[in-house]
């Protein structure tokens, strides 16, 4: 059952009691939340992702709620804890849904070493999986959301989840954050989008959610050998340069974005190098992405012409 | 009537697992990871050979856990090699307490602990020059304002805690196991003559095996924070276990808990290790001790201590659990300092958590 076929009064009751329990890719969130507004918001960026039955393991039992105490009545602030354990500091109160994404990917870095997990967006095409690492305002969300509207299958926007036993990546197919510029350019890009409205004011500046596309999460629980690592840089006005890294070079930047490869130690050096020794990598610098996703598109299809 | 608690019945009685559902298993893995005590569950379902039983969904979180752990024992014997230089910079010997203690002296509940910082006893007339020692070998200090610098010096039995500035690790740095304010005054010139070198090492120390044990019990139960009172209370099972083997033994804990001063807390220890995990204590230790049980009514205490002990989760909590926690925090402060530094200091620390101050 998917969460577009629970009536949204079920939605809020399920929230406010037992916990709404989202099947996530590899992982299922629990959440609940008494915050009316996050009801609607939910039910749009989850809208087709499937709900877990009595026969999945919930993973984590998350919650957020404005906190409580003399803060609540001149300057609300949500809450984000997992079983009843805050992990960081509160965010302003009509953050509640980045401070709730945050939260679960917290919730995934911290606690599933099972995985080699690394910061970047990962999409799909032709059956093999393009990662894109880089850390947070380099571009790789907006372009990302880009291509997922020009037929790329999105796995996931924040992180890139490999499983070391066969080195390939797995979806997690959540909403992806844009920020700032990136959310009026997708509008222009992409009309047929899906997202909330622009959250004023958060230390990263404006920030909104778009959905993933349908066919993207009904895909969720196909792993995908990892075939291109690309490193993008948006450069306005650049033309677009796609240039290959030499897999050294590929490797350590793969290291650069890891979350837990130390962690992970030998297994985590041998996954790496399993999957740089199965992919190409390059570097992708550009000024208008319509023409930086044709020239990806034409790499993906090199292989199959 | 205790609120039921299925992770301690699985930690006591492993094969319980045989007949859990999934719902069982969310119910354990989540008071586990609440009590740091995930690494204790992994490693006691694989003592018992029933780790491979695990359905996949659990065991990926016990599987996540070993792996941490795993990483740490190594990092941890790395970082006390660069404690060793440090301190064999300034000739002051490198005493080691609590986790890293039972990791270098392979203790059991080194093999169930995930890590968190460094706990260094040292003689009180040396810890200028340590301290000196950490800068210079890169630990700076955590806590900036001059409030809390205040609190740890003036009235601490530990410098605020530094964090090394590259590798990330944090020491603190005691010269004694309880606060300088506290009621119970152990000698520290006791513990550090008596303390031993660990196998192999000539500079790297712990704690002889009964002051290691009163040192976790007055922080088990002496001490503010009883977040991971559970956990606490299992590494104190291990300790009496491996090293208290006869009447002799015990004669000698008892008779060393007399000496420094810290009765009260073997006490309570020995109770509540009767109470859940069931160790033994021969009766005439438990007569011995008897005389130290508390003023007010012990069933009052068992309430509150045994609520504490419970992990801090819904799935195992009553009405009574958050006033017992709340009793808890009150006397652990209460035990470390009188009440006329006490009450203004918990006031401060209210307003700071409110936002109404901002001294940080």
């Amino acid at each position: 059952m998917l969460l577009r076929e629970l009536a949204p009064r079920d939605i809020r009751t399920r929230l406010l009691d037992e916990g709404l329990a989202l099947k996530t890719g590899p992982f299922v969130f629990c959440v609940r939340t008494p915050i009316r507004r996050l009801t609607a918001l939910l039910a749009t960026l989850y809208a087709d992702t499937p709900l877990a039955s009595d026969a999945d393991f919930v993973d984590f039992h998350v919650r957020v709620r404005l906190s409580r105490g003399p803060r609540r009545l001149y300057r609300a602030q949500s809450e984000f804890d997992l079983d009843g354990v805050v992990p960081f500091k509160p965010l302003a109160g009509q953050q509640a849904l980045a401070m709730l994404e945050w939260g679960m990917n917290w919730c995934i870095c911290n606690h599933s070493h099972h995985l080699l997990i690394l910061h970047g967006a990962v999409l799909e095409r032709n059956g093999g999986a393009m990662i894109l690492p880089a850390p947070s305002g380099s571009g790789k969300s907006t372009l990302c959301a880009g291509m997922m509207h020009r037929g790329w299958r999105l796995l996931s926007d924040e992180l890139i989840l490999i499983d070391p036993v066969r080195g390939r990546a797995h979806p997690l197919c959540r909403p992806v954050s844009l920020k700032n510029q990136s959310i009026s350019l997708i509008r222009e890009f992409a009309p047929e989008a899906v997202m909330t409205a622009p959250i004023a004011d958060t230390a990263k500046g404006n920030v909104a959610h778009l959905r993933p596309s349908a066919q993207s999460v009904a895909r969720a629980a196909e792993s995908v050998p990892i075939r291109w690592a690309v490193f993008p840089r948006f450069t306005p006005g650049s033309k677009t340069r796609l240039a290959a890294v030499p897999r050294a070079d590929s490797f350590m930047a793969l290291v650069d974005n890891a979350f837990n490869y130390s962690l992970l130690a030998e297994r985590g050096f041998d996954t790496l190098a399993d999957v740089v020794e199965g992919l190409d990598g390059y570097q992708l610098v550009y000024g208008d992405m319509e023409h930086a996703i044709t020239t990806l598109n034409q790499r993906a299809d090199a292989r199959f012409s | 009537m205790l609120p039921a608690c299925l992770l301690i019945d699985l930690l006591l009685d492993p094969e319980l697992c045989r007949e859990f559902g999934l719902r069982d298993w969310e119910t354990v893995i989540r008071q586990a990871r609440v009590s740091a005590m995930q690494v204790r569950l992994a490693t006691r379902l694989r003592e018992t050979d029933l780790y491979d039983s695990v359905p996949d969904g659990p065991k990926r979180h016990l599987q996540a856990a070993l792996t941490l752990r795993d990483r740490q024992r190594v990092a941890v014997r790395w970082e006390v090699e660069h404690l060793a230089l440090m301190m064999a910079s300034v000739d002051v010997p490198l005493v080691l307490l609590k986790g890293a203690a039972y990791e270098m002296a392979d203790l059991p509940p080194g093999r169930c602990r995930v890590f968190t910082d460094f706990d260094l006893l040292v003689p009180r007339e040396a810890l200028h020059r340590v301290e000196v020692a950490a800068m210079t070998h890169g630990w700076t200090a955590g806590y900036q304002n001059a409030y809390d610098q205040r609190y740890y010096r003036q009235w601490m039995h530990e410098l605020p805690p530094m964090r090394h500035i590259t590798r990330g690790s944090v020491i603190d740095i005691h010269h004694n196991l309880v606060p300088d304010t506290a009621r119970l005054q152990p000698d520290p010139e006791l513990l550090l003559a008596a303390s031993v070198a660990c196998a192999g090492r000539t500079n790297v120390r712990v704690l002889s095996p009964p002051d290691m044990i009163l040192h976790s019990a007055v922080h088990l139960f002496h001490d503010g924070e009883f977040d991971q009172g559970l956990r606490d209370l299992f590494d104190l099972q291990d300790m009496i276990e491996h090293f208290i083997a006869t009447e002799d033994d015990w004669r000698v804990l008892v008779a060393r808990s007399e000496a420094l001063n810290l009765e009260r807390p073997l006490y309570y220890t020995l109770r509540y290790l009767q109470h859940r995990p069931g160790i033994a204590v021969p009766d005439e230790v438990t007569a011995r001790l008897q005389r130290l049980a508390p003023a007010i009514p012990v069933s009052l205490m068992d309430g509150m201590f045994e609520r504490g002990l419970l992990p801090d989760h819904e799935s195992c909590s009553d009405r009574w659990s958050v006033l017992a926690r709340l009793a808890l925090y009150v006397r652990g402060h209460a035990l470390r300092m009188p009440s006329y530094l006490l009450l203004p200091h918990l006031l401060r620390k209210a307003l700071r958590s409110m936002h109404l101050i901002n001294d940080a």
